[in-house]
């Protein structure tokens, strides 16, 4: 009863100097707004890579050629990932539906007086579509026998059609891909930005097809990709992948490997690590920006507990306890950090809205997760009550009739 | 039994150099309904004997005995109650919150007493009807006149129905018509069985009181009294 009675004073109080207020707001408003607004930026990136990476798949498996960490010294030797590799995997290791070796190089286009470079030329099997979710809009992709056959075909996307301004049937329309004569055979359907990249700027190639345009040496180190047959297997088909290439490779008990194993799902945590990190350290700014904040409030507290010095002693004189006080100032604090955050999210949001607007390119809308505004709340108040804690703590312990006496 | 007993109350002001006697030696008992003034020049310490008094300040040494308690050895906690419930306070300089409302500083005895909104309201217009304030709830002390923030002043005192009143020169600011309505609301609040001790200098404020101490040099110099006209 008397804590509302106390909010209501509290409240009262803050609207009566409105002014002094909203400036003492002024600092939390603004470290909340900076954390919102970037962290619904990096939030928002992180939803959309997610849900990318999620798109393609989580049954997808990427082995990959590294060298193992180098001491000094040591010659680091030729690494090497072929497709004898990617054949003995889908032979010994159980559970895998498609898999595919990749290839890619960047290579200029031609077609008549155009020239394009697109982000990658890919050499890859005939599977490609149904190991990466990536369907083929118009024409077809090309098969094992084009790959066998070494056929000079190629799949593109949309955005080389339109560089190389192929018009409106673009299929069996021969391009120059470096010194490569290729007759397009399908356009892949329409994919947009995914991962910083232009899914509609490649082209394929028939895996063999593209050796011979990258040179056999090219086939010393490639990518193998493939899709398992359910996710639970996905664990098990890695460690197969390992056991094989460890064997063929043949790594020591102790010598660490030559290769890489990635799942989808360890690809969303990498990313999710480094947006992670990135928010981790904005919050770390904010959270010294609030303490800024707080030491503002405090400041103004303790100017506004002195110059209202004569009414905590008329409170005090008609009865008011030392709680009531604390209670009083306290609570005032707290809701003017409240407010401030309360503001403060809004603006962020707003600012993370035109920050999205303003900055050219494809950026996803801003997103900020419900728990961040809890945790900002949360903390906001924190900041109240502890840069609340001791004006208020002096208000209350003012003697009644020393503060009836202040001028 | 006596409603107050101050027995040999001393307030001495160490103020560095000199000492300030305000009070030195003061033997008081004061009985429950008793009507009295407390007259004396200028720094005779008669502000500080109300202060002492109304539980807002604590005597150097000496002891007050209040209702059976002795107030030193009461908590801030219980001292803060007593002057909710027990002490309407009016002080001679108001000490009005001057940017709210007559009414919301009369309500104020009645938020720490743990009134409810409605009840409150209602109690704290009542009581500034009755001090002629009905048409200035609303206002501001800043916007009125000396004389209407005495009865604010007087109807926050009076709101919690305390048992003792205590008024440091109540009618000081007021031109004599005014004072006279006071003291008539005074005289009331007497008849209705409160204890009333009020600081005047005047003669014909003292008159209407049944019983006069002077202060001088901090000292009770005369505690007459004079059996009013029944
Ligand atoms: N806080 C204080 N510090 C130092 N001296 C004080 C203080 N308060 C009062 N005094 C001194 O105590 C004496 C009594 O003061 P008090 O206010 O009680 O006088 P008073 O009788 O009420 O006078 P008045 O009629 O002018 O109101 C004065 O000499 C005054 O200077
Ligand atoms: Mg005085």
């Amino acid at each position: 009863m008397i804590f509302f009675e106390n909010f209501a004073v509290a409240l009262r109080a803050l609207r009566t100097n409105l002014m002094r207020s909203s400036l003492t707001m002024l600092g939390i408003v603004i470290a909340t707004a900076g954390v919102i607004a970037v962290v619904s930026i990096v939030q928002g990136m992180q939803s959309m890579i997610v849900g990318q990476l999620q798109d393609i798949g989580t049954t997808l498996i990427s082995v990959f050629p590294q060298n193992p960490q180098q001491g000094p010294g040591i010659v680091a030797k030729q690494v090497k990932l072929t497709w004898q590799d990617g054949e003995a995997i889908l032979e010994q290791v159980p559970g895998i539906k498609e898999i595919t070796p990749v290839i890619g190089g960047s290579t200029q286009l031609k077609y008549r007086d155009r020239q394009h470079t697109p982000q990658m030329v890919l050499g890859s099997f005939g599977n490609w579509p149904e190991v990466f979710n990536h369907a083929v809009g118009s024409g077809r992709f090309f098969s094992s026998f084009d790959v066998q056959r070494r056929r000079k075909v190629a799949v593109i996307g949309l955005k080389v059609v339109e560089e190389l301004r192929l018009g409106q049937n673009p299929i069996g329309k021969e391009i120059l891909v470096g010194n490569l004569r290729a007759t397009v055979v399908g356009i892949m359907e329409e994919r947009g930005q995914n991962l910083g990249q232009n899914q509609d700027d490649f082209v394929f190639l028939p895996f063999d097809t593209a050796l011979a345009l990258f040179g056999r040496s090219a086939g010393d180190q490639i990518q193998i990709r493939l899709q398992t047959e359910s996710a639970e297997v996905v664990d098990q088909v890695v460690d197969g992948i390992k056991g094989v290439l460890r064997q063929r490779h043949s790594i020591g008990e102790d010598e660490d490997d030559d290769f890489v194993v990635f799942k989808q799902d360890q690809l969303i945590s990498v990313f999710s690590q480094i947006l992670g990190g990135i928010t981790a350290v904005i919050g770390s700014i904010a959270a010294i920006a609030l303490l800024v904040g707080g030491i503002g409030i405090m400041n103004i507290m303790l100017v506004s507990v002195t110059e209202r010095t004569r009414e905590i002693g008329v409170r005090k004189a008609v009865g008011a306890r030392r709680q009531d006080i604390l209670i009083q100032f306290l609570i005032e604090a707290v809701v003017l950090c409240l407010i401030g955050g309360l503001i403060g999210v809004a603006l962020g949001y707003a600012a993370g809205y035109a920050m999205v607007a303003l900055i050219p390119g494809d950026l996803p809308p801003p997103h900020v997760p419900v728990l961040w505004i809890i945790i900002s709340f949360a903390f906001v108040t924190l900041i109240g009550v502890v840069f609340g804690i001791y004006p208020a703590g002096r208000a209350a312990k003012l003697d009644p009739i020393d503060a009836l006496r202040y001028e | 039994m006596a409603l107050i007993e101050l027995s040999d109350i001393h307030k001495v002001y160490d103020m560095g150099e000199i000492e300030v006697r305000a009070l030195n030696g003061v033997d008081l008992t004061i009985a429950q309904g008793e009507y009295l003034s407390i007259m004396g020049a200028s720094g005779s310490g008669k502000s500080t004997l109300m202060n002492l008094l109304g539980c807002l300040d604590t005597p150097s040494q000496g002891s007050y005995v209040l209702n059976g308690v002795a107030v030193q050895e009461l908590s801030d906690e219980e001292l803060a109650g007593i002057r909710n419930k027990e002490i309407g306070f009016v002080f001679q300089t108001f000490n009005l919150l001057s940017r709210t409302s007559a009414l919301a500083n009369v309500e104020l005895p009645l938020i720490y007493a743990g009134t409810r909104r409605a009840q409150r309201k209602k109690r704290a217009r009542e009581v500034l009807e009755i001090v002629g304030l009905g048409d200035r709830v609303d206002h501001s002390p800043n916007e009125l006149s000396g004389g209407q923030r005495q009865r604010v002043a007087i109807a926050r005192a009076l709101v919690n129905d305390p048992s003792i009143l205590l008024a440091d020169e109540p009618t000081g600011n007021l031109d004599s018509k005014t004072s006279e309505e006071i003291i008539e609301l005074f005289d009331a609040l007497h008849n209705a069985g409160n204890t009333v001790i009020l600081v005047t200098h005047e003669g014909d404020i003292a008159a209407h009181t049944q019983r006069q101490i002077i202060l001088r040099d901090g000292k009770v110099v005369e505690d007459r009294r004079q059996g009013q006209a029944a």
